[in-house]
């Protein structure tokens, strides 16, 4: 961190700018944060790290005052801080930049800056002149190549972060706090951004930057704090630490469970195939292929395109380049529909908006996909035969319902998700698309899913599985594809597959080579033999049990 | 405007600034070429519309329609709609003959009341969709049944006849201009105030600002409730003027019409660009929406075309206008 220029009483200049005391805030069955600490020196770009889930945006909505914390205490330049929300927190000097922009697409640059504190001309009417100027003003000491009077909708995510900064800034605050800023840009926008954080950093302010890049982190903070589940790990200082340390203790679980994956075999046919698959807006290149009776695990973090690559892949969004062949047969899928008749099934990370009919009934949500194929005659529903082979899926996988006439909703999340696979099922699926399988499943019914999928892929069924949760990717997968940016950055085996390797390549910049990934002190992914790593993963699961 | 783009690494970010920052005009210019287009055409066909009588009388055909779609631009620029003007207008006409005939009170305090009476309407949409949470379709739909059935209780399903006050009818049909209605004029001066108070108040601002991201303006600071509140009381303003407007031009207050009124301002709003999502939209293409609805009943009735297919032409029109929106919407 470097030294205030000033000569300031040194007393002053060691009170942090701003300190998290053991705070703690749980929501319904989850504790997304306990005893958490932070401390933001005067003058620093503190680095916020922790895997998907860690707690960090949690923090961030205590901070803007969006949340209110069930314990533990906020200090702002030395005096308690208790924000009523947002604008009071930018107001007191703490601006906050969502990972979610907070922006009006339909109202210019100048409008947005200055929304809810527009300068006036008798009371009531706006002065825009005035507005536009003093956006202008704004905008040239920040150097951002920004229109004043340009349509906030009509520019580039970058731009619209460069708004978003220029807001936070226009409060004269103090700390800024960012979340994944650089989510959506390129190198040369991040380059950009680093150089306006420089600017703005003082030996009165401090900037709170969380990403979870290894490289950004290096080029722009003075300390790193590394979060996990919803605990305060570690702080280490940027320049004499490796990312490799910083990797280790954001993973860094020990582990208790010995469960690997199951009949893992590569001499399998290959049932699926994708190459350079691109999209629009995100994917680029994307290739892999899914051998018949295997598990895939899809690994990455927030935002890497794993669903994406799903969705491509069942047809519900449309690609750009790249192929798609099942069975070494080259197919186009139109839509969801055309890939169900493929006997594709995506069953979706929302199981609740996009997996089920909550308000049916069991019957109902398994027979929906099938009703035209298996349960219609001149276009009349055939209930008795429908009821059957419901019955038979609640019987074989085990869906704990007091009967299928049962409402959905009234299940718990693993009978929920048992549903909507027998749903897939019952259409005869081979290729079997799971996107987050266990999310909201208490820790007993993920062990159930998990046996499931496991029956499945024996079974012959191949099956994808994209997990957030990276215990479950390793112990599920036969092989591991891992993304990052919307691009394949490697693909483990089962044996070298361990928290360390995948997140080193869910943490790469697409286009860095394995020389930079050595640079920032990582070796390239061991091979190690598996009784050395009985390194398979106890769960954040006591967490989020909630039976 | 000479943005880079590169696309990868953009996932929501629409293509191009230049373009789409002119896309706003080029809809009120297209809005605006239709009219024109259509207007041309049945000059052409017909000698009887191309006559400046005609041409008053399109104008003033369009004042009750247009004071209405000038009060529900602003709601539906919010993302929300408003279904109660139509009978909430047929109320205030009752109330108009209510105050100045039943009661007999002086005209300027009759139609201030009025007016009043129809902020209160838009008030009590406002606190049911705001602070209530309803939403807006069925808190309006709702009013408008009110609305509906109030007009037939208080004036016991009788119209009420103006013929005592004969300086009431000279609102709308009256002539301070020679041949200009002044219903048109009237039309003209809320048009005008109308157009002030979206681009130049923060009232205006924040209709956008909460139509355009409703989260990210509550979160700017900004008491989005309150100003719900005051936009749907706005809103209701208008169907006082337009109560006053309509029973001003019949001579009475007609207890058993109004319901239709809303669709039609409605598609005179969407028309003109307003976007039924919310963020965008401005007065002038209201009121270029109310003219094309006008040209198109005028015109197609002098061509002797029968009421039923001026709907259904009318019908397409919407149809064009909301595809247009939404086309827009998806290629940004």
């Amino acid at each position: 961190m470097t030294e205030p220029a000033t000569a300031v009483a040194p007393d002053h200049t060691s009170t942090p700018l701003l300190e998290v005391r053991g705070v703690a805030k749980s929501f319904p069955g989850v504790k997304a944060l306990q005893d958490m600490h932070l401390t933001l020196r005067r003058g620093e770009v503190l680095a916020l790290v922790g895997e998907n889930g860690a707690g960090k945006s949690t923090l961030m909505k205590l901070l803007s005052g969006i949340y209110t914390p069930d314990e533990g205490e906020f200090y702002f330049d030395g005096a308690p801080y208790q924000v009523s929300g947002p604008k009071h927190a930018s107001e007191t000097g703490i601006s906050i930049i969502h990972q979610e922009f907070n922006l009006m697409p339909d109202l210019t640059v100048a409008q947005n800056i200055f929304i809810g504190r527009e300068p006036r001309s008798g009371g009531f009417f706006t002065n825009d002149r005035a507005l536009n100027r003093r956006a202008a003003e704004l905008i040239e000491r920040l150097q951002l190549p920004l229109d004043p009077k340009q349509n906030v909708g009509t520019m580039t995510v970058a731009k619209q972060q460069m708004v978003e900064i220029a807001k936070a800034l226009s409060y004269d605050g103090r700390v800024l706090i960012m979340d994944e800023p650089t989510a959506a840009l390129n190198d040369a926008e991040v380059a950009t951004l680093h150089e306006l954080i420089r600017r703005f950093v003082t030996p009165e302010t401090g900037v709170i930057y969380i990403s979870h890049k290894m490289d950004e982190l290096k080029a722009i903070s003075d300390r790193i704090t590394v979060i996990r589940d919803g605990r305060y790990i570690d702080t280490l200082d940027t320049k004499s630490t490796t990312m490799k340390e910083v990797i280790a203790r954001m993973v860094g679980r020990e582990i208790t469970s010995d469960a690997r994956p199951e009949n893992v075999r590569g001499d399998r046919p290959v049932i699926l195939s994708v190459n350079g698959l691109s999209t629009k807006h995100l994917l680029k290149d994307v290739s892999f292929e899914l051998l018949e009776g295997e598990i895939l695990g899809f690994a990455g973090l927030m935002g890497a395109g794993r669903t994406e690559v799903a969705r491509a892949v069942v047809g519900a969004d449309p690609i750009t380049a790249g192929t798609v062949s099942l069975r070494g047969k080259n197919i186009s899928v139109g839509n969801p529909a055309q890939a169900a008749d493929l006997r594709i099934g995506y069953l979706s990370e929302d199981r609740k908006h996009l997996g089920l009919l909550l308000d049916q009934t069991v019957n109902a949500n398994i027979a929906l996909s099938s009703l035209s194929e298996l349960f219609s005659k001149a276009g009349f529903v055939q209930d008795r035969p429908m009821r059957v082979r419901s019955r038979e899926y609640v019987k074989s996988l085990r869906i704990k319902t007091p009967s299928i006439s049962q409402t959905t909703k009234n299940l718990s999340g693993g009978n929920q998700q048992k549903v909507v696979i027998a749903k897939w099922l019952l259409k005869d699926c081979d290729i079997l698309i799971f996107d987050e399988p266990t999310r909201g499943i208490d820790v007993g019914a993920k062990e159930e899913i998990y046996r499931l999928l496991n029956e499945l892929a024996e079974g012959g069924k191949s099956i994808i599985m994209i997990s957030s949760e990276l215990p479950e990717v390793l112990r599920m997968s036969h092989r591991i594809v891992v993304m990052s940016e919307g691009r394949v950055t490697g693909e483990l085996s089962a044996a070298e597959a361990n928290q360390e390797s995948v997140m080193h390549l869910a943490t790469l910049r697409p286009d860095e080579n394995v020389a930079d990934a050595e640079e920032l002190g990582l070796e390239p992914p061991p091979v190690v033999p598996t009784s050395v790593h009985t390194t398979v993963v106890e769960t954040t699961d006591e967490e989020e049990a909630t039976p | 405007m000479t943005t880079a783009t590169t696309p990868q690494t953009q996932p929501d970010a629409p293509a191009g600034g230049g373009k789409s920052a002119w896309r706003g005009r080029l809809e009120q210019l297209l809005a605006f070429a239709g009219l024109l287009v259509i207007v041309v055409f049945f000059s052409i066909a017909n000698d009887n519309f191309r006559t400046f009588s005609n041409f008053t009388a399109i104008l003033f055909s369009t004042v009750v329609i247009g004071t209405l779609a000038l009060g529900t631009t602003f709601v539906i620029i919010t993302g929300g709609i408003d279904l109660s003007i139509g009978t909430g207008m047929t109320l205030c006409a009752v109330m108009a003959g209510t105050f100045l005939i039943t009661w007999n009170l002086p005209l300027g305090l009759g139609l201030l009341l009025t007016v009043l009476f129809g902020g209160l309407i838009g008030f009590v949409n406002g606190f049911n969709v705001s602070v209530l949470g309803l939403p807006p379709f069925i808190a309006t739909l709702a009013m408008m049944l009110v609305a509906q059935g109030l007009a037939l209780v208080i004036s016991g399903s009788a119209p009420i006849y103006f013929n005592a006050l004969p300086e009431f009818s000279k609102i709308s049909t009256g002539e301070l201009i020679p041949k200009v209605p002044n219903g048109v004029l009237v039309l003209a001066v809320l048009a005008i105030l109308s157009a002030i108070l979206l681009t130049r108040t923060l009232f205006g601002r924040y209709t956008f600002s909460i139509g355009s991201n409703e989260e990210a303006t509550e979160l700017s600071g900004i008491n989005v409730r309150k100003w719900k509140i005051l936009i749907y009381t706005v809103a209701g303003l208008f169907t006082g003027f337009a109560g006053i407007l309509i029973s001003a031009r019949l001579g009475s207050a007609q207890p058993a019409t109004g319901m239709g009124y809303e669709l039609q301002a409605i598609a005179a709003v969407v028309i003109g660009g307003t976007s039924l999502t919310g963020g965008r939209g401005s007065i002038i293409g209201t009121i270029i929406g109310a003219l094309i609805i006008s040209v198109l009943n005028n015109g197609l009735r002098i061509m002797s075309i029968p009421q039923e297919w001026q709907n259904v032409i009318l019908g397409l029109v919407i149809l064009a206008a909301v595809y247009a929106d939404m086309a827009r919407k998806r290629s940004a």
